[in-house]
C-alpha cells in the first residue's frame, strides 16, 4: 500500500478489493477525506454552531414528510382542506407525518434564524465569505417562499387569507402590479387555479432550488472553512504537516458532537410534535381549521410567526407602497452585511461598545417586531412597530459608520479554548 | 322549586331584564358577577365515561342540525369503547349505517331557510374554536324575546342557535349590571337538571367535541412519552461518545 | 519546538479505548433501533386506511332470495365473491372430476380449514368463492350447464377464464390443461341462521359484525 497524493492534495490508498474497484471509479474515499475525515473545523465552535447541521436535518425531515403527504393529499380547491382531515383521521399515523411537517416548518426558521444569527454574532459574512452569506441568504428567501406556498396547501380561511394578502403586495409594484396579481392567481381571485400552481412549486419547484442552493452553500463553506466565535482565521497557523494548529478533522470530533445536538434537538421536536403540536397556535392557528370562506377574513389575523417581524413594518407605515417598499428592504438589508460592516475584526467578542449596542438594539427590535406582528391591527402595537422599525434599520444603514469609528480589542494569534 | 314559584321569579325578574337597564339594587340576594369569559371546559378526553356520555348527548342533542362528516360512527365506537350492538341501535342515525360518517338528515337549503345561515359541521369545531369557547357558548344562552330564537348568547352574541337546552337547563335571563354591561343570569324557569348535572352534561358534550376535533390525541399523548424517553437515552450516549472522543482535543 | 495539530496522541494513557469502542457502538445502535422505529409510522401510512379498513368488514349477504341454480355477485374488499346454489345432482357430479383436476384434495389452494373438502363448502348447497382467477387476476365467467356447447361435450359445469381459457368446477377447482395454478380461492365465512351469509369471519360472534 503505497499512499500517493491525487490532484487534490488528499492521500488517496490504493487498495484492492470492491472498495479499491469502486475509488478507482468514483472518489468515494477522496471525498470522505476532503470534506470529512480531514476538513479542518476550528476547535471553538460553541453552542451556536449547531445550527447549521440542524437546519441540514429539518431540510431532510421536510422533505421525507413532506413527500408522504403528498401521496394522500389531493389538491383542488374542494378536495384539500378533506384530504388534510383525512390524513389527520384516516391515513395511518398520518396525524404524525402531518404534524411533523407543520411543526417541523417552524423549526427549520427556528434553527434558520439562530443560524443566521450567529453569523451577526461572530463576523461570519465578512470576507472572504461573502458567497458563502449570499448564498444562505438566498436560502432563506427560497425558504420564505416554500414556507409561504406550503401554508396556502390545507386550504384551511387562514391558507385563503395569507394567499390573499401576500398576493396583493405584488400589486403595489407600479404599472404592471394589477396585471401581476391576476396572472399569479389564474384567476379574478384566489382560486383552485392559484392553489394548483402553488402545490406544483411547493413540492416540486422549490424544493429543487433549495436543494442546489444548499449544495452551494457548502461548496462554499468547504472552500474557504468555518469561521469561528474568536473570527480568528485558523488557517493561518499550520504545523509542519499544513493542518491548521487550532483545527480538528470535522470527523469524528464535530460528527459526535452534531449528534449531541441533533438528539436534543429532536427531542425538543419530538415535545412538539406530541404533546403541543399547535404551540399555542403559533404553529398551527385555530382560523386554519376552518375551510376557506372568501367572505370571511379571520379577526384578528396575522401571519405566520416567522414572518411577523416584516409584516409589522409593512403595518407601521400608513403608505401602501412605501410600506410595501420598506418590508422589502427589510427583508433585503441582510444581503449587504458583508459590505456594510467595515469592522476590522470578525468577532463581536473584540469588537466596541458601539457595536455590541447596536446588534443589542437590533436582536431586541427583531423580537419585539414579532411579538407586534402577531398583535392585532390596532393601537399602540402600530406606532410601537414605528419605534422599533428605526433601530431595525440603524443596524443595517448606520453599520458602514458605526463599525468604522468602534474601538476595537486586541484580536489573539490564537482561538480561545478552555479544552 | 314549585311552577308557582318558577312564575314568580319570571314576573320579578322580567322588569329587571326587559328594561335591561338599572343595576339590581332591590334584589333580594344579590348575585356575585359572573364572569364567564374565564370560565374553563376543565374536560379529559382520556376519560371514555365522559366521551361516552357526550356521544350520547350529541346524537340527542345536535346531530338534527350539526354533522361531524369527518368522523365514522364505527370509528367513533371503536375510540369510546362503544360495543357495536349498541352503537347500531342507540347511535347510529336513522337512515345510516356505522360505516358512514356522521352527517345529519337536515337539508342545507332547509336549514339556511329556517335559521338565515347552514349550522356548521362540529369536526373541527374544537380547533377552530377551543373546548374552552364551546362551554361557554352553551352555558351563556339567556332569554332574549325580541329575538326570533326568542333567546341570545354570550359568547356568540346573535347567534342564530336557538336555546336548544334550555329543557334541561331552565331558561334564564341575563341581568345586567352598573354600567350596562351583563353582571350575571337569573333563573326564570328551572330544567330537567340540576345545575351541577347541566354542568355535566356541558362537559362531556364538550369533551366528546375535543375528541372529534382530533381523535388521535390520546394516542398521540401516549407514544409521545416512549419517543421522548427513548430520544433522552439516545441523548445521554450521545453525549458520552461526545465527551470521550473530545479527550483527544486540547 | 514545533506544534503539531490540537489532538492528542491517540496513544495518550488517559484515552480508554475499550470504553471508546463501547459507546460507539452503544450509540449507534441506539440510533439505528430509533431509525427503525421511525420508520414504522411512514411504513405504516401505506396499509390500507381506517375508512378502508372499516369497509372491508365483514358483509353480510341475503340468500332467502337466491334460487337452486343461481348465482350472486357481492363485493368483499373489492373482491367480487360468486355465491352459487348448487343442486343435489351438481354436487354428487363434483367427485367424478377428480381425475381431470390439478389440485382435487385442495392441498395447494388457498381455503379456510372449513372449506378443505370434496365439496369446497361449509354446506353442501352453497358454493362461496372469490371470483378472481388464480392464473392473472380476470374475473371467471359462469358456464353451469353440463355439456356446454362453448366448452365441449365433456364439460361438467363450472367457469371458465375470459383472459386465458382456465377452466374450474362447480367447485371452483382448476381443470387440468388451464393456465391457473390452483383452485379459485374461498373467503372466511359463516352464516347467520339458514338465510344470511357473512363474508368475511369465521365464526358470528355478538359485536363483531
Amino acid at each position: 500500500m503505497t499512499p500517493d497524493a491525487n490532484k487534490n492534495g488528499y492521500r488517496t490508498v490504493a487498495r484492492g478489493g470492491l472498495w479499491g474497484w469502486i475509488n478507482q471509479r468514483l472518489p468515494v474515499d477522496v471525498f470522505w477525506r476532503s470534506q470529512l475525515s480531514e476538513y479542518y473545523a476550528p476547535k471553538n465552535f460553541n453552542i451556536w454552531y449547531f445550527f447549521g447541521s440542524l437546519a441540514l436535518l429539518v431540510l431532510v425531515l421536510q422533505l421525507v414528510t413532506g413527500i408522504f403527504l403528498t401521496m394522500f393529499y389531493k389538491v383542488g380547491a374542494a378536495t384539500s382542506f378533506d384530504s388534510v382531515e383525512f390524513i389527520m383521521r384516516e391515513v395511518r399515523y398520518g396525524w404524525l407525518i402531518r404534524y411533523l411537517h407543520s411543526a417541523g416548518a417552524s423549526a427549520f426558521f427556528i434553527v434558520v434564524y439562530l443560524h443566521m444569527y450567529r453569523a451577526l454574532l461572530y463576523g461570519s459574512y465578512k470576507a472572504p465569505r461573502e458567497l458563502l452569506w449570499l448564498f444562505g441568504m438566498i436560502i432563506y428567501l427560497a425558504l420564505m417562499a416554500e414556507a409561504f406556498l406550503g401554508y396556502v396547501l390545507p386550504w384551511g380561511n387562514m391558507s385563503f387569507w395569507a394567499a390573499t394578502v401576500i398576493i396583493n403586495l405584488f400589486g403595489t409594484i407600479p404599472g404592471i402590479g394589477p396585471g401581476l396579481v391576476e396572472w399569479i392567481r389564474g384567476d379574478y381571485g384566489i382560486a383552485d387555479a392559484t392553489l394548483n400552481r402553488f402545490f406544483s412549486l411547493h413540492v416540486v419547484a422549490v424544493p429543487l432550488v433549495l436543494l442546489l442552493l444548499v449544495a452551494l452553500h457548502l461548496v462554499a463553506l468547504h472552500e474557504v472553512g468555518s469561521n469561528n466565535p474568536d473570527g480568528v482565521e485558523i488557517k493561518d497557523k499550520k504545523d509542519a504537516r499544513g493542518r491548521p494548529l487550532d483545527g480538528i478533522p470535522f470527523h469524528p470530533y464535530y460528527t459526535v458532537k452534531d449528534i449531541v445536538g441533533v438528539c436534543v434537538f429532536l427531542t425538543l421536536l419530538a415535545i412538539v410534535v406530541f404533546f403541543v403540536p399547535t404551540f399555542g397556535d403559533l404553529f398551527l392557528e385555530k382560523a386554519n381549521f376552518e375551510p376557506a370562506n372568501p367572505l370571511s377574513t379571520p379577526d384578528p389575523i396575522s401571519p405566520s410567526w416567522y414572518f411577523t417581524p416584516y409584516y409589522a413594518i409593512l403595518r407601521a407605515v400608513p403608505d401602501q407602497r412605501i410600506g410595501a417598499l420598506l418590508m422589502l428592504i427589510a427583508v433585503v438589508s441582510f444581503f449587504f452585511l458583508p459590505w456594510l460592516d467595515r469592522s476590522p475584526v470578525r468577532s463581536m467578542r473584540y469588537r466596541g461598545w458601539i457595536s455590541r449596542t447596536f446588534l443589542a438594539l437590533f436582536t431586541i427590535s427583531f423580537l419585539a417586531l414579532m411579538y407586534l406582528g402577531l398583535q392585532p391591527a390596532q393601537e399602540p402595537y402600530v406606532t410601537m412597530a414605528r419605534i422599533f422599525a428605526v433601530p431595525y434599520f440603524a443596524f443595517f444603514w448606520l453599520m458602514p459608520f458605526y463599525s468604522r469609528i468602534d474601538a476595537v480589542k486586541p484580536v489573539p494569534e490564537r482561538v480561545t479554548f478552555h479544552g | 322549586m314549585g311552577k308557582f314559584a318558577a312564575l314568580a321569579l319570571t314576573l320579578l325578574a322580567a322588569p329587571l331584564v326587559l328594561s335591561a337597564a338599572e343595576p339590581a339594587a332591590g334584589e333580594p340576594e344579590a348575585a356575585a358577577p359572573v364572569r364567564w369569559e374565564n370560565w374553563h371546559a376543565g374536560n379529559n378526553v382520556a376519560d371514555v365515561g365522559s366521551l361516552q356520555r357526550g356521544a350520547r348527548n350529541f346524537m340527542n342533542y345536535c346531530i338534527g342540525c350539526h354533522s361531524l362528516k369527518y368522523l365514522r360512527y364505527q370509528r367513533m365506537g371503536d375510540d369510546l369503547e362503544i360495543p357495536t350492538e349498541e352503537l347500531n341501535t342507540n347511535l347510529v342515525a336513522p337512515g345510516s349505517t356505522n360505516l358512514d360518517y356522521i352527517v345529519t338528515s337536515m337539508p342545507a337549503t332547509d336549514a339556511a331557510n329556517w335559521f338565515g345561515k347552514t349550522p356548521p359541521d362540529l369536526s373541527l369545531i374544537a380547533r377552530s374554536r377551543s373546548p374552552d369557547y364551546i362551554y361557554r357558548f352553551l352555558k351563556t344562552f339567556y332569554s332574549d324575546p325580541s329575538r326570533p330564537t326568542r333567546s341570545d348568547n354570550l359568547a356568540y352574541p346573535s347567534t342564530a342557535m336557538p336555546a336548544v337546552l334550555s329543557d334541561l337547563e331552565g331558561v334564564k335571563a341575563a341581568v345586567l349590571g352598573p354600567t350596562k354591561m351583563f353582571d350575571h343570569f337569573q333563573t326564570i324557569s328551572p330544567g330537567n337538571m340540576s345545575a351541577e348535572q347541566f354542568d355535566g352534561f356541558v362537559r362531556d358534550t364538550v369533551n366528546f367535541l375535543d375528541y372529534v376535533g382530533d381523535p388521535a390525541q390520546v394516542e398521540r399523548r401516549s407514544i409521545g412519552l416512549w419517543v421522548v424517553l427513548f430520544l433522552l437515552l439516545l441523548s445521554a450516549f450521545a453525549l458520552a461518545l461526545k465527551k470521550e472522543y473530545w479527550k483527544d482535543v486540547h | 519546538m514545533t506544534e503539531i495539530g490540537a489532538i492528542a496522541d491517540p496513544q495518550q494513557p488517559e484515552i480508554d479505548p475499550g470504553r471508546r469502542k463501547f459507546l460507539t457502538v452503544a450509540t449507534g445502535a441506539t440510533a439505528a433501533v430509533g431509525v427503525v422505529l421511525a420508520a414504522i409510522p411512514f411504513v405504516e401510512s401505506w396499509t390500507p386506511s381506517e375508512r378502508a379498513r372499516a369497509l372491508g368488514a365483514p358483509v353480510e349477504v341475503d340468500l332467502s332470495k337466491l334460487a337452486v341454480g343461481q348465482m350472486i355477485t357481492p363485493t368483499w374488499r373489492l373482491k367480487p365473491i360468486y355465491i352459487v346454489r348448487r343442486d343435489t345432482a351438481q354436487v354428487d357430479e363434483l367427485p367424478k372430476n377428480d381425475s381431470r383436476l390439478k389440485d382435487p384434495k385442495s392441498e395447494n389452494s388457498i381455503q379456510p380449514p372449513y372449506a378443505k373438502n370434496e365439496m369446497r363448502s361449509r354446506r353442501a348447497d352453497l358454493l362461496v368463492l372469490i371470483g378472481i382467477c388464480t392464473h392473472l387476476g380476470c374475473l371467471p365467467k359462469q358456464f353451469f350447464d353440463v355439456g356446454d356447447p362453448a366448452l365441449g361435450a365433456d364439460w361438467p359445469g363450472g367457469f371458465r377464464c375470459p383472459c386465458h381459457g382456465s377452466r374450474f368446477d362447480l367447485a371452483g377447482r382448476v381443470m387440468d390443461g388451464s393456465p391457473a395454478p390452483t383452485n379459485l380461492s374461498i373467503p372466511p365465512y359463516s352464516f347467520r341462521g339458514q338465510d344470511t351469509l357473512i363474508i368475511g369471519i369465521d365464526e358470528t360472534t355478538k359485536g363483531t359484525a
